[in-house]
């Protein structure tokens, strides 16, 4: 595992400082600051309500949907602020992509579902062979190309569960984002669809920097490199997942990963 | 202790609740049937009115492609074409006026405005809804006659513009609430999706939630048109009344149910030119009714995909 560890200085996927976040009168985020790196599996874990996905969300700022969020502090993203007033949110989300935790793929077909991303910024009409070679390449690394390829033209609703999160996936790819954030990705799956959807995420480790919050302890332990727990708005550890399960440094910590509160 | 099998009491019985049910059951249906005993009573009262003259005396073709409508001339003319082309050439106007005029505001409504605002402009919408057509003929009639004439320089101001505009501008309104209706029942987790792909918010709503709410959109521009059809009153006041089919928007024009307010009071009840007047109701209704059909079966063809 030691060589999948970059330099800290040479990979920060995200650098989050002093970031506080507030939903109306209501302080979400306390004074966050988050070194992930680059290249790894980061696993997300903490209590209900403790701010999980917010963080998750201003990451890609997709929480400014909500008109009374406000911020302060900074969230750098490959070296780049993305909480800047000039910073383009655009951008920011072709860099980072997100997988929600139920799948929602748009209701178009698959192919188009996969092309979405990529036809919304390139002016330039792409000759009909690139599309298919940027759809089966994107439907390839997810490992779904071989189920729907002779299913293009068909509505993605049409998909069961694990292959529409898998798509949810593959249709981040095309932008080459560097990282992905994914707010419990298994949550809506049953057993066998949550473990082939972890092994896709374990296969995307080291092509792009993932953060994966997730509520099931096993599923941490098992597929992330690195593990953070939050606890009611702030980060209260962040070690190497093995070193968290076997000797967690806070007593908070230990409570939670032993099940001592919810 | 285990109850032997059939022993279970009040399986069989009908107690308070069952009968209250039993009721709410066959007032709500009762009001249902009213409705559809309605309809079917105002259509054979139109059909009986009309039905006489149109069975035995009737040329249909004359009706509805003949160019001359002389119902007091002697001998008598019914060719509708006149009406069916004003009516057709109004309600064009009006729905150009209206579906820009209506997606506009239901996409602002909808999908920028927020709080306050959203809420205040939706009544101020529904407001609108509401004012009586009287009203509407007369702004017609006082307001855009004389801009008309300044403006395109024509000897009239009464004519298929200055109708189709005021009819545009009522339907708006209910065309704006039913927009707004099909936007709203996009799930939000499409624009969240699209937004997190990257979208612009104006990528989102042309991307994503037009074609999603593409049925509910038609079916809005429908019932606009319906509305147009039907309208009568502001139409007779605005349109000019000229029983000519018209060739431009500056052309006065009549239509259909301008002529029947104009012409029932002045036939005499069972005269041909009264019966022939319910005959132009009944194809109304026809029109109308398809196009209710057309505008239901966009709805349910929808959901049923979805
Ligand atoms: N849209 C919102 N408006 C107001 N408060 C919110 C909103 N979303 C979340 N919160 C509050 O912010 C806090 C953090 O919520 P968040 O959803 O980030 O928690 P989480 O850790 O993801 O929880 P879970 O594990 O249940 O998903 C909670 O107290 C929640 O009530
Ligand atoms: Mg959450």
């Amino acid at each position: 595992m030691a060589e999948t560890h970059p330099e800290p200085a040479a990979g920060l996927a995200v650098a989050v400082r002093r970031f506080n976040l507030w939903y109306g009168d209501f302080q979400a985020l306390f004074d966050v600051d988050l070194d992930i790196e680059a290249g790894i599996v980061t696993a997300l874990i903490g209590p209900s309500g403790c701010g999980k996905s917010t963080l998750l969300r201003s990451c890609n700022r997709i929480v400014e949907r909500l008109g009374y969020v406000r911020t302060a502090g900074s969230i750098e993203v490959l070296g780049h602020d993305v909480q800047h007033p000039s910073a383009s949110r655009i951008q920011v989300r072709r860099q980072v992509g997100m997988v929600f935790q139920r799948p929602n793929p748009l209701p178009i077909s698959i192919r188009d579902n996969v092309l979405f991303s990529q036809q919304l910024h390139d002016r330039r009409r792409w000759s009909r062979s690139d599309q298919d070679a940027v759809v089966e390449r994107s439907l390839r690394e997810v490992l779904l190309w071989d189920r729907v390829k002779d299913r293009l033209h068909e509505r993605a609703v049409g998909l069961s569960l694990e292959e529409q999160q898998k798509l949810c996936i593959a249709r981040l790819l095309p932008t080459k984002p560097a990282v992905l954030l994914m707010d419990e990705p298994c949550s809506a799956l049953d057993p066998a669809a949550t473990a082939a959807v972890e092994e896709l995420i374990w296969n995307l480790r080291g092509r792009y920097s993932i953060l994966i919050v997730t509520h099931n302890m096993a599923q941490a332990r098992r597929a992330s490199d690195r593990c953070v727990f939050m606890l009611m708005g702030r980060v209260v550890e962040h070690a190497d997942t093995e070193q968290m399960f076997v000797a967690p440094a806070r007593q908070e910590t230990a409570d939670y990963i032993e099940g001592r509160f919810g | 202790m285990v109850p032997a099998p059939g022993s279970h009491q009040g399986l069989d019985r009908l107690d308070g609740a069952w009968w209250r049910d039993w009721a709410a059951r066959v007032l709500v249906s009762l009001g249902g049937i009213s409705a559809i005993l309605f309809i079917v009573a105002i259509i054979v009262f139109i059909a009986s009115q009309g039905l006489e003259f149109a069975w035995n005396r009737l040329s249909w073709a004359e009706l509805l492609t003949g160019a001359r409508w002389e119902p007091t001339a002697n001998p008598p003319r019914y060719g509708a074409w006149p009406l069916l082309a004003g009516t057709a050439w109004i309600t064009a106007v009006a729905m150009l006026v209206a579906v820009p005029l209506s997606f506009a505001a239901a996409i602002y409504i909808g999908e920028f405005a927020t709080g306050s605002r959203r809420e205040w402009l939706k009544v101020t919408i529904e407001t609108l809804a509401a004012i009586p057509s009287v009203v509407w003929g007369v702004i017609g009639l006082q307001v855009l006659n004389p801009l008309i004439q300044q403006w395109f320089d024509t000897p009239v101001g009464l004519n298929v513009l200055n109708a189709g505009v005021i009819l545009g501008l009522m339907a708006a309104p209910i065309m704006t609430t039913l927009a707004e209706d099909a936007l709203k029942a996009v799930p939000d987790t499409y624009r969240e999706a699209a937004e997190a792909l990257g979208a612009t918010r104006w990528q989102v709503i042309w991307r994503v939630v037009l074609p999603h709410a593409r049925p509910g959109l038609s079916a809005s521009v429908l019932l606009g048109i319906g509305r147009a059809f039907g309208e009568t009153i502001a139409v007779l006041m605005a349109s000019g009344h000229r029983l000519l089919p018209p060739t431009s928007v500056f052309d006065s024009a009549a239509t259909i149910t301008a002529t029947i307010a104009a012409e029932l009071g002045e036939a005499a009840v069972d005269s041909d030119h009264y019966q022939v007047l319910f005959v132009l109701g009944l194809v109304l209704f026809a029109i109308t009714f398809s196009i209710n059909l057309l505008a239901d079966g966009l709805v349910r063809g929808r959901r049923r995909r979805a």
